[in-house]
């Protein structure tokens, strides 16, 4: 990690450290306050006081920032209504505040010597994780014991289910891996890129004017990338919540 | 095509109901075809709709491995099963399905990969109609 110093050169993998900020240790378990947790409080802050601050007049003609608000409403809405229809109103709120939270997490990590939560494969599994297990709930709850027709393709025969059932279980086991990986390869990849990158800058002299415009260019790709990952991570729960409200 | 259509032609007309019935199918139940993103994520996304499966495999063999002792075994059993379950992921993207596991495809459609060959098109039609929220596949 540090030893990657040598030449003044940093490491592009530096950006993902773990620092601690407040150190706390309870009962063996380290619990420290990190710059992660501490971009993580920034992104829900920053993304209550947006809506709370832009609709707090509610003028029936909006403002800019008030049609901001009512924009991003209106998109996960949107998305529940299409993937989902008029029975997904009731998980609007954590749909809306996954998409918000990722979207926020990849845009501050956007900024210069900030850091992405988001490209932590643990803190986007433990979100993929409560979506897999919120929806397997769900579908018992909907459909009891009637769930497991779930891995059961209709109009298979009988003989070939011991061969598609595990398949079957996989598949929709290995739904939180890949929701996860998406989003944490995805950061990953683009700010590491970025780096190695924008490394070359200083090194070519003059010619740094190439790979200048090369990062330039995929910062706005990085941009359009930290949408759609929180879009596609939206997307695939509204699914995910449809696949559990009706089997097939 | 509006400039010169034939008025009395019925083949037009016909086409033309067709695309209107498809694109209210399409309307009800278009929510494959909005996330079918061109280009970088979706290349992502495929990689990683296999791998995860794969993984998934290997992981459940090694664990039965090491419960039973059998070996490899499991391992390789299981390895099998996660690379065919990748490749069902695959499929159902590619075929329409989104990203649901089971078999529904976006209607009141429960059946097998033949028919779902003649269900793509109306809501892809119906969806470039709606126009309104196509942005995040035209930023793909």
């Amino acid at each position: 990690m540090a030893g990657a110093d040598t030449g003044g050169a940093h490491s592009p993998l530096e950006q993902f450290e773990i620092t601690r900020i407040v150190p706390l240790d309870i009962g063996g378990a380290d619990l420290s306050f990190t710059n992660s947790s501490l971009m993580m409080v920034a992104a829900v802050l920053i993304a209550s006081a947006f809506l709370i601050l832009s609709m707090r007049r509610g003028a029936l003609v909006p403002g800019r920032w008030q049609s901001v608000a009512e924009l991003s409403y209106e998109f996960v809405a949107n998305l529940i209504g299409e993937t989902i229809g008029s029975q997904g109103r009731a998980y609007f709120p954590i749909i809306f505040t996954l998409f918000m939270f990722i979207f926020m997490g990849n845009m501050l990590g956007m900024l210069p010597y900030s850091f992405t939560f988001t490209s932590h494969i643990i803190v986007t599994f433990v979100m993929a994780f409560i979506v897999f297990v919120g929806v397997t709930i769900l579908g018992f709850m909907r459909h009891g014991m009637h769930f497991f027709s779930f891995f059961v393709p209709p109009g298979a025969p009988v003989w070939m289910w011991p061969l598609l059932i595990p398949i079957e279980v996989i598949s929709y086991l290995s739904r939180p891996v890949s929701l996860s990986v998406r989003l944490f390869a995805n950061m990953l990849a683009g700010h590491t890129l970025l780096k190695v990158i924008a490394g070359f800058i200083a090194v070519l002299g003059v010619a740094g004017i190439l790979p200048f415009a090369l990062v330039v260019a995929l910062t706005g790709l990085e941009i359009l990338i930290a949408f759609l990952q929180a879009y596609v991570f939206a997307i695939l729960t509204c699914l995910y919540i449809n696949d559990s409200l009706h089997l097939h | 095509m509006s400039e010169s259509r034939p008025p009395s032609s019925l083949d037009d007309l016909d086409a033309r109901l067709q695309e209107a019935k498809a694109r209210r199918a399409g309307a009800k139940s278009a929510k494959d075809p909005r996330e079918q993103g061109q280009g970088l994520g979706f290349a992502l996304r495929i990689g990683v709709d296999i791998v995860a499966a794969l993984v998934v495999g290997v992981g459940i063999g090694l664990l039965l491995d090491s419960w039973l002792g059998t070996a490899p075994w499991m391992l390789l059993l299981f390895f099998l099963l996660g690379a065919a379950a990748g490749l069902l992921n695959v499929y159902r993207v590619m075929a329409g399905f989104g990203y649901a596991a089971g078999y529904r495809q976006g209607g009141q459609e429960a059946a097998g990969p033949g028919t779902g060959q003649p269900e793509r098109g109306p809501p892809d039609r119906g969806e470039s109609g709606r126009g309104g929220g196509g942005q995040p596949p035209a930023a793909d």
